[in-house]
């Protein structure tokens, strides 16, 4: 679903991701770890599209980035710590015109839907701005599957998010996977990232440093598998 | 929940919307409806951009009225300058505030994500910088008539006006997208923007003079044809060049 071969970004003399090879098959759960500044958000803005690699290559979905960004865009649904909502607009005209770009069939059913899924159904007519920042967080993971994209990339979810609503994201990242989608996501809670992703790869220096499973490190034994990767990228 | 995060059916929303017969010329122009649309409405509501333009346009004229001791004579050859440093300079609070909003909320990221040609985002928020301006200017205008005991409800006029606001924010709108990239976009957008609209600045003012002085149309011609030169070549331009200028 997701290939990424000798992948460059430079921001002027400063490299960032160092010829990154990644590959994520369709249905997978991928949790992308590593420090501030090792290129997580590079990479996933590289991904939708919102940043042009350097050099290398990306394919999501089967089409070329960046020369087929408007058919990767229509696959993909991205969820960042930022909500990417208009706060002087109320959830369903969010979501109506969010609907609009992405010209879905049968708008209204499919608001009223999504809406209830993130369970915002009695304050869809009230302006953003009046929402918590969960709620808000809510409102955002609706916009992200409200065309119900094969690829979903979230960004750091949780944060600023209260315990309840990172539960309910949770809930929402559950179904995500149950469903088949393909997810990538980045985060630094790592306890709530090794109960929903199948597979874990640690992002150091611009480049994968290591990829594993739950096999591979044993149950609640990410942080320290985190710990050691990192402790042995310094040692090299 | 299972409805919302469908399971992989035959005929998906995906490939529904694309299937439906809708053009990619329709949807093109649907993005750019629902652009425009989005910002008019969230204006309607929060009234801040609107509210900052119109405040300080009417300073500026009421300055200029305070300030001007004018003769009928000077105050027919004075006009059009007075006007257009208004509508350019309240044109300027309306076209940052208008590109901060979309980058501060990361809403700019939200529009770029969406599977359309970026220039008609560019063109949706062209019509809605478009249409802040001309409800200033149509505010504006009769206030400076009373103070300036002078009528500029005619034809020709509006037309110049329309015109040289086209192009003005045409400009505006593709720079605003620059600027609002930088730490210093406040100042940027004046820096970038009046050299580079002092065509359509020269062409209008030149043009509304002709127009208010009664010179004759041949006169008035040349301007024209220059502010309509001008407004088609920059909106070519921002055509090509927007993805490139919003892309990191």
């Amino acid at each position: 679903m997701i290939k990424v071969r000798k992948l460059v970004k430079r921001f002027g003399l400063k490299t960032v991701l160092r010829g990154m090879d990644f590959s994520v098959e369709s249905g997978e759960f991928v949790a992308l770890i590593g420090p501030n500044g090792a290129g997580k958000t590079t990479f996933l803005r590289i991904l939708a599209s919102l940043a042009r690699p350097s050099m290398g290559l990306v394919s999501v979905a089967g089409y070329q980035l960046p020369r087929q960004a408007a058919d990767v865009r229509r696959r993909l649904g991205v969820v960042s710590h930022q909500p990417l909502l208009y706060v002087d607009l109320t959830a369903a005209e969010n979501m109506t015109f969010y609907g609009r770009m992405y010209n879905l069939p049968n708008l209204n059913d499919r608001i009223d839907e999504v809406i209830e899924l993130v369970g915002l159904t009695n304050r869809r007519n009230d302006l953003v701005r009046t929402y918590s920042r969960g709620m808000q967080q809510r409102l955002a993971i609706g916009r992200a599957v409200l065309h119900n994209p094969d690829v979903i990339l979230f960004d750091e979810p949780y944060t600023g998010l209260d315990q309840d609503a990172s539960a309910m994201l949770d809930e929402v990242l559950r179904t995500v996977a149950a469903r088949g989608r393909t997810v990538v996501m980045t985060s630094h809670d790592l306890a709530r990232t090794e109960d929903l992703a199948t597979r874990f790869d640690v992002l150091s220096r611009g480049k994968i440093a290591a990829s594993a499973t739950h096999k591979d490190f044993g149950s609640g034994n990410l942080l320290s598998f985190y710990k050691g990767v990192l402790e042995e990228g310094r040692q090299n | 929940m299972k409805k919302i995060i469908e399971d992989r059916s035959p005929l998906s929303l995906r490939e529904r919307a694309e299937g439906e017969g809708k053009t990619p010329s329709g949807n093109y122009l649907r993005a750019i409806g629902a652009v425009a649309w989005k910002d008019l409405a969230a204006e309607l509501r929060s009234k801040e951009l609107l509210s900052a333009m119109l405040v300080f346009a009417l300073l500026v004229i009421f300055i200029f009225n305070f300030a001007l001791e004018l003769d009928v004579k000077t105050r027919d050859s004075v006009t059009s300058g007075v006007l257009w440093v208004t509508f350019v300079f309240a044109g300027t609070l309306g076209l940052n505030r208008s590109m901060a909003i979309e980058k501060d909320r990361g809403c700019l990221d939200g529009l770029l994500l969406a599977p359309v040609d970026r220039s008609a985002i560019y063109f949706g928020k062209a019509i809605s910088n478009l249409a802040f301006m001309l409800i200033v200017e149509i505010i504006v205008l009769p206030v400076y008539s009373l103070l300036y005991n002078t009528n500029l409800f005619q034809p020709g006029l509006l037309l110049i006006i329309l015109l040289g606001s086209i192009g003005y924010t045409a400009v505006g709108t593709l720079l605003s997208a620059m600027s609002v990239q930088t730490r210093t976009r406040d100042v940027m957008l004046p820096i970038l923007l009046f050299p580079i609209i002092l065509p359509v600045v020269i062409a209008a003012i030149r043009a509304s003079g002709a127009y208010l002085q009664n010179m004759p149309f041949d006169q008035i011609l040349p301007w024209l044809n220059l502010l309509i030169v001008y407004d088609v070549i920059f909106i070519a331009v921002a055509f090509m060049v927007f993805d490139y200028v919003v892309e990191e």
